[in-house]
C-alpha cells in the first residue's frame, strides 16, 4: 500500500528525518512509535502531501504518491487536533468532506452514517466549544475516517479518550482495517500498540531503529527468561542451568544459561521432584525494548532542542 | 481551482451570516448619517451667537458693522473700558473692541479686540473678514476713490476664470467636489486595506492557533486555502461596498421624497465647518443647486468602476501580506504588532500623500504616489476624482494599474511561500529575517 524509500528531510541543518525506509501491508494496522521529537510527526507531514521531501521516494499504492490526487485518499488526524470552535458542527464537518473531494449528498449520507453509529445525531448543531474534549476527539475521528480513505493515519488517536470512549474506536479502527483500509498509527504509548499493532517500526533522532512484527521484535530482544510456579515453596535453587532472577515463596523467575533449552529447567524440577503449576516464557514489552533503545541517546536533549527551535 | 471556492464559500458564508455583517452594513451609514443630520439641525437651529460691543470713540464705523447671520453680532455702545470688562466677566458680551479717540485709518492703526475667551479660527476670520472691509472702504474713501467705484470693483465675483484645455469649465465647485469625492474614495480604501486586511490576518491565526490549520491542509494546498480565504473576505467587502452604494443611491432618491422641504431649507447653511475649502467654494456659488452641478461634473462611473478594481488590487495586494504575517505569529496577538509595522507604513504614507494629491493631482509626489503600487490604490483615488485628463492621464491610469496587478501576483507568491511553512509553526516567534529566508527556499 505504501513504500518509503530512503526519505530524507532537514530543518536548518537538522536532520529531521534521515534515509527511512519500510513499508506497509494493504489492510495492516501499522505501529509508528518512537520517543518526542523523534521525527515522526515530520514523517507522517511527507506521507500525506504536506511537507514535499528533501530525498526518497514514496510510493501509494503501487504509484509515485501524488499529493495532489493522492491526498483524497488519505485521512490523516494530526496529533494537534483542532477544528473551527465557532462553527455547527453538522456544517464543519459536511465543509471539511467536500474538500476531501466528496459531494453534497455523498457527505450528507456518511455523515448520517457516522453520526448514528458513534450516536452523535444532536451534535448537529451545536458549536465544538460546546463540546467536551472527549467528544471532540470523537468529532475529529469522524472527520479523519469520513471520506473512507485507502490510508489512514492518526497520530495519537487515544489521547483525551476515557476508556469507554477508546475502545469504541478502537473498536472502529479493527473493522476499519477489516473493510481493507490501511492504517498507520503513530504513538508513543506502547501497550496500545502492543494490543492494536500487527507491524511497528521504531524510530530516534530521526533514524530508523527496528522494523517488524510486534512477536519478531518481542523474540529479537527476549532475555532467555521464564517464570515458574510451584505448588510448595521452595528455597532458591542452584543450578549451573539458570540463575534466579526473582523469588518468592513458590515462583521463579529465572534466566536461562547460554544454549540451555526450556525443557532442560523443566525437567530439573521434575527431578528435584516438585510439582510444576505454571511455567512460560517472559518476553519484553515492548515498552522495556522502547527504553532499552532510547536511553543513552540524547532523543531528550533533541526533543527539548527542536521545540526552542 | 474548486477548493478555492469550496474555501471562499465557507468564508464568506460564516461571515455574511453573522450579526455583526447586518449591524456593521447597515448600522454604520446610518450611525454617519445620524451624525451629519444631527450636526445640521444645531447648525439651523443653533442659537449660539458671538456678541461684541464696540466701543468706537473715534467713530471710525460710524455706528454701523455688518452681522453675520445669528453668528457674529456686533454691538454699539457709549461705556468706557472697565465696565466693558466686567461684561465680559457676567458675559454679556464675549469680547469687546475699543477704538479710542485718536485712531487713525490712514496712518495704519490697527483695531484691538479683546475677549474673554480663545476665539475660535473661524470666528476670528469671520471678524477679521467684516471689520477688514470697511476699514479698507474707508482707507479707499480717503484716497478719494468714489463709493460707486468701490462698489463696481466689489461686484466682479469671478475676476479668474480657471479653464482647461480642452475647453472644460473648472469652476471652483467642480474642484471643490472633486476634492471631496478623491479624499473621501482614498479614505474609503485606507479603510478597507485596514479592515479587511485585518480580517484576514485574524482568519488565519485562528485557524493557526484552532490547529485546524493542519487538517485543511492535509486535504487543500496551503495556497489554495490561503487564497480561498482572501478572496471569500474580499467577496464580504465587495458585497458590503455594493450594498452601501445601494443605500445611498436609495437614500438620495427617498430623501427628497419624504422630507420635500429639505432641499430649500438646508441650502443656504448646508456645509458644516468641515471640507473647508469645498464649502467655502460652495457658499460663495450659492448653495445645493451648485453642489448638484458640481456632482453633475464628476464621472461617477469611471470613479466606482476605479474604485472597485482598486479597491480588488489594493486589498488582494496587502491581504496576501497580512495572511503572511497571520500565519507567522502564534498565540501572542502582541507578535502580530511588530510583523505588522513594514505593513503599515506605506498605507500610512500613502494617506498622507492622498491629502497632497486630492490639492494637487499632478505634483510629482501625487504622480509618483498614484504609480508605486503600495500606495496607488488610495492616491490614484485622489487624482481620479479630478477627472481624466485633468487629473491622471490615460497611460498613467494604465501604468498604475499594470503595475498594482503584476506586485499583486508578487505579494501574493511571497506571501505563499511564508504561509506555507508559517501556518505548520508551533511554539516559536518568527522574525521578519526568517520570513524572507522562507521566500527565498525551493520547495
Amino acid at each position: 500500500m505504501l513504500d518509503l524509500h530512503h526519505l530524507q528531510k532537514h530543518y536548518s541543518g537538522q536532520k529531521a528525518v534521515n534515509d527511512i525506509s519500510f513499508s506497509v501491508k494493504k489492510g495492516s494496522i501499522f505501529g509508528l512509535l518512537g520517543p518526542n521529537g523523534a521525527g515522526k510527526t515530520t514523517l507522517l507531514r511527507m506521507i500525506t502531501g504536506i511537507f514535499y521531501p528533501d530525498q526518497g521516494e514514496i510510493i501509494f499504492d503501487g504509484k509515485p504518491f501524488n499529493p495532489l490526487q493522492d491526498v483524497q485518499q488519505i485521512g490523516y488526524m494530526p496529533e494537534e487536533r483542532g477544528l473551527y470552535k465557532k462553527m455547527k458542527i453538522g456544517e464543519q464537518v459536511m465543509y471539511l468532506a467536500q474538500l476531501k473531494g466528496l459531494s453534497k449528498q455523498e457527505a450528507l449520507q456518511k455523515i448520517k452514517y457516522w453520526f448514528e453509529k458513534l450516536e452523535m445525531e444532536t451534535w448537529w448543531n451545536k458549536k465544538v466549544e460546546d463540546l467536551s474534549k472527549g467528544m471532540s476527539q470523537k468529532l475529529q475521528f469522524v472527520v479523519t475516517v469520513l471520506h473512507e480513505p485507502k490510508l489512514i493515519i492518526l497520530d495519537e488517536p487515544f489521547s483525551g479518550l476515557d476508556p469507554m470512549n477508546a475502545n469504541l474506536i478502537k473498536d472502529e479502527i479493527y473493522s476499519l482495517a477489516k473493510k481493507g483500509s490501511t492504517i498507520i498509527f503513530s504513538t508513543h504509548r506502547m501497550e496500545q500498540v502492543e494490543e492494536i499493532c500487527d507491524h511497528i517500526v521504531l524510530m530516534n533522532l530521526g533514524s530508523k531503529m527496528l522494523d517488524g512484527t510486534v512477536q519478531n521484535i518481542k523474540q529479537q530482544f527476549k532475555e532467555n527468561k521464564f517464570h515458574i510456579r510451584l505448588a510448595e515453596p521452595i528455597q532458591p535453587p542452584d543450578s549451573n542451568l539458570f540463575h534466579v532472577v526473582n523469588h518468592t515463596d513458590n515462583a521463579l523467575t529465572v534466566k536461562l544459561q547460554e544454549g540451555i533449552l526450556s525443557n532442560d529447567v523443566l525437567q530439573y524440577f521434575i527431578n528435584q521432584s516438585q510439582t510444576i503449576e505454571s511455567f512460560h516464557e517472559i518476553l519484553p514489552s515492548l515498552n522495556d525494548i522502547f527504553i532499552h533503545l532510547v536511553e543513552g541517546t540524547q532523543a531528550t536533549a533533541r526533543a527539548f532542542q527542536s521545540s526552542n527551535n | 481551482m474548486n477548493k478555492i471556492l469550496l474555501v471562499a464559500r465557507r468564508e464568506f458564508l460564516t461571515r455574511v451570516q453573522k450579526k455583526t455583517f447586518l449591524l456593521t452594513t447597515i448600522g454604520v451609514p446610518l450611525l454617519i448619517a445620524t451624525f451629519y443630520a444631527a450636526l445640521i439641525y444645531f447648525q439651523i437651529k443653533s442659537t449660539d451667537h458671538f456678541s461684541i460691543a464696540v466701543l468706537d470713540e473715534a467713530n471710525v464705523f460710524s455706528g454701523k458693522l455688518e452681522n453675520k447671520k445669528n453668528e457674529i453680532i456686533f454691538k454699539f455702545v457709549q461705556s468706557d473700558t472697565t465696565t466693558l470688562k466686567k461684561q465680559l466677566d457676567d458675559h454679556t458680551y464675549e469680547a469687546y473692541i475699543y477704538i479710542p479717540a485718536g485712531f487713525n485709518i490712514t496712518r495704519g492703526d490697527s483695531v484691538e479686540l479683546r475677549s474673554g475667551k480663545t476665539l475660535g479660527l473661524l470666528t476670528r476670520e469671520d471678524i477679521e473678514r467684516t471689520i477688514g472691509k470697511v476699514l479698507e472702504e474707508k482707507r479707499l474713501l480717503m484716497l478719494n476713490v468714489s463709493k460707486a467705484q468701490i462698489d463696481s470693483i466689489q461686484q466682479q465675483k469671478d475676476p479668474i476664470k480657471f479653464t482647461s484645455v480642452s475647453g472644460q469649465k473648472e469652476t471652483g465647485s467642480k474642484v471643490g467636489i472633486s476634492y471631496l469625492v478623491g479624499m473621501i474614495a482614498g479614505f474609503l480604501i485606507y479603510i478597507i486595506l485596514f479592515v479587511y486586511g485585518t480580517m484576514v490576518m485574524r482568519g488565519v491565526m485562528e485557524e493557526k492557533v484552532s490547529r485546524i490549520a493542519e487538517v485543511i491542509v492535509s486535504s487543500v494546498k496551503p495556497f489554495q486555502l490561503m487564497m480561498g480565504k482572501i478572496t471569500g473576505i474580499g467577496a464580504v467587502g465587495l458585497v458590503q461596498f455594493l450594498i452601501w452604494l445601494v443605500l445611498v443611491f436609495g437614500i438620495q432618491f427617498a430623501l427628497p421624497l419624504i422630507f420635500p422641504e429639505l432641499s430649500t431649507s438646508v441650502q443656504p447653511q448646508s456645509m458644516p465647518s468641515a471640507g473647508a475649502q469645498a464649502a467655502s467654494a460652495m457658499q460663495n456659488s450659492g448653495g445645493l443647486s451648485r453642489l448638484m452641478e458640481g456632482l453633475q461634473t464628476i464621472n461617477f462611473p469611471l470613479i466606482i468602476g476605479c474604485f472597485i478594481f482598486y479597491f480588488l488590487g489594493g486589498y488582494f495586494l496587502y491581504s496576501s501580506l497580512f495572511a503572511a504575517v497571520g500565519s507567522a505569529v502564534n498565540e501572542d496577538p502582541q507578535d502580530a504588532q511588530s510583523l505588522l509595522f513594514p505593513i503599515m507604513m506605506p498605507i500610512i504614507f500613502a494617506i498622507v500623500i492622498m491629502t497632497k494629491a486630492v490639492n494637487d493631482p499632478n505634483s510629482s509626489l501625487a504622480i509618483f504616489g498614484s504609480l508605486f503600487p503600495f500606495t496607488s490604490p488610495i492616491v490614484m483615488m485622489a487624482r481620479i476624482a479630478h477627472g481624466i485628463p485633468e487629473g491622471v492621464s490615460v497611460a498613467q491610469l494604465i501604468i498604475s494599474m499594470v503595475l498594482l496587478i503584476v506586485t499583486f501576483l508578487g505579494t501574493t507568491w511571497v506571501a505563499a511561500k511564508i504561509y506555507r511553512i508559517g501556518i505548520l509553526m508551533y511554539g516559536k516567534k518568527i522574525t521578519w529575517k526568517e520570513m524572507i529566508k522562507w521566500t527565498f527556499r525551493k520547495s
